[in-house]
């Protein structure tokens, strides 16, 4: 990826007059020496695997520690239920974030987005915004190359891992992904989306990566909820007209700064933070 | 990292370096050895001792030298196919100068007999490195058909290997050189944008002071 910074797809996007998801889709083809074609048929496919693992999901299916599997199907049930605070479309946001998550652990296929770890928030929220708008396939899949490009410069400017940048990397980066890829859905602006993204990164500035056992179960599976259901207000709010005080490439590099300051002990070690809770050590002896 | 890295790629969970990666490694392992896998020890380094049993490591390592790719849905049965394919497996603990904390060290006995001994440390994402073949420096990631050059430290084998290359129209990607000491052994990993012809590998085994030749192909990829 030639660009470094969001503003700069933006600026590339608007001085064209095409769209954002365009832009990123002509570096690919570039990148990669492919047809646009090309790149399109692979990201449709990258979509229906992504359909194909929430469908797949497997209520009795358990990780091999035995703490992943079963709530997404609790979640399931209660999307059928009255006594929610929440509409549909985030109740089903969450179950199919959990869904997502636990099947990586389970060992079941999955798409990694940016990472397998995290892989649940973008399509908890995509999926469920193809279901509850019916939005034509096409449109989905150009939504997903907003979230790439989010996520290519997020890589080049900062971290897309916890072993390199704590949790925020992951399931942050996630998170602003999905937030401009909705954004993108719901009629926003170049500048909408990456504020967006900006808005949601910051409310995941400075998570740690803790999980325990050495494992992608806790707390990653629920973090993949926390991810996509701020991605939605994050978007929210950016379509209600609000924007991000500080500038979308300002805030990813805070996120770097941040990262490179977070000890090695809460990037990937599992020695700190949930991961020497004692319910945890005593759960690690367990598995080893 | 390019956008199908980002968005991708389509795997078996839980980990891309733990399991993806994993995979990978045991599947280029097997396309060096150029032969079904008979027998494999496989040793665990590092993180993937630690927490290799959790992210399912050893069924991702034996499913790659079975010739599965990371989305391939069969890994989590990957130890019992195995042995319904009458290939033995055993596993244990080595501790490895200098590797990343994410290697395996797999000793392989092929079918016809052949052998082979790779260190495979996996980097991330599911990116992947071949450390060491039979004990020589290697590093190379497997995305691209690969030649790997064992000569004497002799001046000309460089020249030899490129001019061919260049004759059958092969660009070099990417070209590492190691020795062991002045006019030692050395080794020349060559990582190319296309595959190299049969006969031209032949070739090159037969040349005075070349010691060894493996090449990785993608040929059979899909
Ligand atoms: S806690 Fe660590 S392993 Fe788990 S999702 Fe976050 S970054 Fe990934």
């Amino acid at each position: 990826m030639s660009y470094k910074f969001l503003h700069e797809i933006v600026n590339e996007a608007v001085s064209r007059n095409i769209p954002f998801w365009k832009v990123v889709l002509e570096e690919n083809c570039r990148e990669g020496g492919i047809s646009e074609e090309e790149s399109l048929e692979k990201m449709r496919e990258m979509y229906q695997a992504m359909k194909e693992a929430d469908q797949n999901y497997d209520k009795a299916a358990r990780s091999a520690s035995g703490m992943a599997g079963g709530d997404g199907a609790l979640l399931e049930t209660f999307r059928r239920q009255h006594n929610r605070l929440i509409g549909d479309f985030l109740t089903k946001v969450m179950e199919k974030a959990v869904k997502m998550g636990e099947s990586n652990a389970c060992m079941k296929r999955i798409v990694a987005a940016p990472t397998a770890g995290s892989c649940g928030v973008i399509p908890a929220v995509l999926l469920t915004y193809e279901e509850e708008r019916n939005a034509p396939l096409e449109r989905m899949v150009e939504a997903l190359y907003v979230a790439g490009g989010i996520g290519e410069v997020l890589a080049e400017s900062a971290a897309i891992s916890g072993a390199e940048g704590g949790c925020q990397a992951e399931i942050g980066s996630a998170s602003a992904m999905a937030a401009g890829a909705v954004t993108y859905l719901e009629g926003g602006d170049e500048e909408a989306i990456i504020h967006a993204a900006a808005l949601a990164l910051k409310s995941m500035l400075g998570l740690t990566c803790d999980p325990v056992g050495g494992l992608v179960e806790v707390p990653c599976i629920k973090r993949n909820v926390s991810g996509a259901v701020n991605a939605i207000v994050s978007s929210q709010m950016v379509i209600a007209g609000i924007r991000s005080r500080i500038p979308p490439d300002e805030v990813i590099d805070s996120m770097r700064r941040i990262g490179s300051l977070l000890p090695a002990c809460l990037r990937e070690t599992s020695q700190e933070g949930l991961a020497i809770t004692p319910t945890a050590l005593g759960k690690k002896q367990e598995v080893s | 990292m390019q956008l199908f890295d980002i968005i991708g790629p389509v795997m078996v969970g839980p980990s891309s370096s733990h399991t993806a990666g994993a995979v990978k490694i045991g599947y280029v392992a097997q396309r060096l050895l150029a032969e079904p896998v008979k027998q494999a020890e496989i040793l665990l380094h590092g993180s993937f001792l630690a927490t290799g049993k959790g992210h399912g490591t050893d069924r991702a390592l034996v499913a790659g030298l079975m010739g599965m790719r990371p989305d391939d849905p069969r890994i989590p049965q990957s130890l019992e196919l195995a042995k319904k394919q009458g290939m033995k497996v055993t596993f244990g603990a080595v501790s490895l100068k200098d590797a990343h904390p994410n290697s395996a060290l797999l000793k392989l006995v092929g079918k016809q007999g052949r052998s082979l001994e790779i260190i495979g440390e996996s980097l991330g994402g599911s990116i992947i490195n071949i450390a060491s073949i039979d004990g020589l420096s290697a590093n190379f990631s497997g995305d691209y058909p690969t030649l790997i050059v064992h000569n004497l430290d002799q001046p000309g084998h460089v020249a030899e290997v490129t001019s061919m290359l260049s004759h059958k129209s092969v660009n070099i990607a990417s070209m590492q050189l190691y020795r062991a000491y002045r006019g030692g052994d050395a080794v020349m990993v060559l990582e190319c944008d296309q595959e190299i012809p049969q006969e031209a590998i032949a070739w090159l085994k037969h040349l005075e002071g070349v010691e060894k030749v493996t090449y990785y192909s993608l040929a059979e990829d899909r």
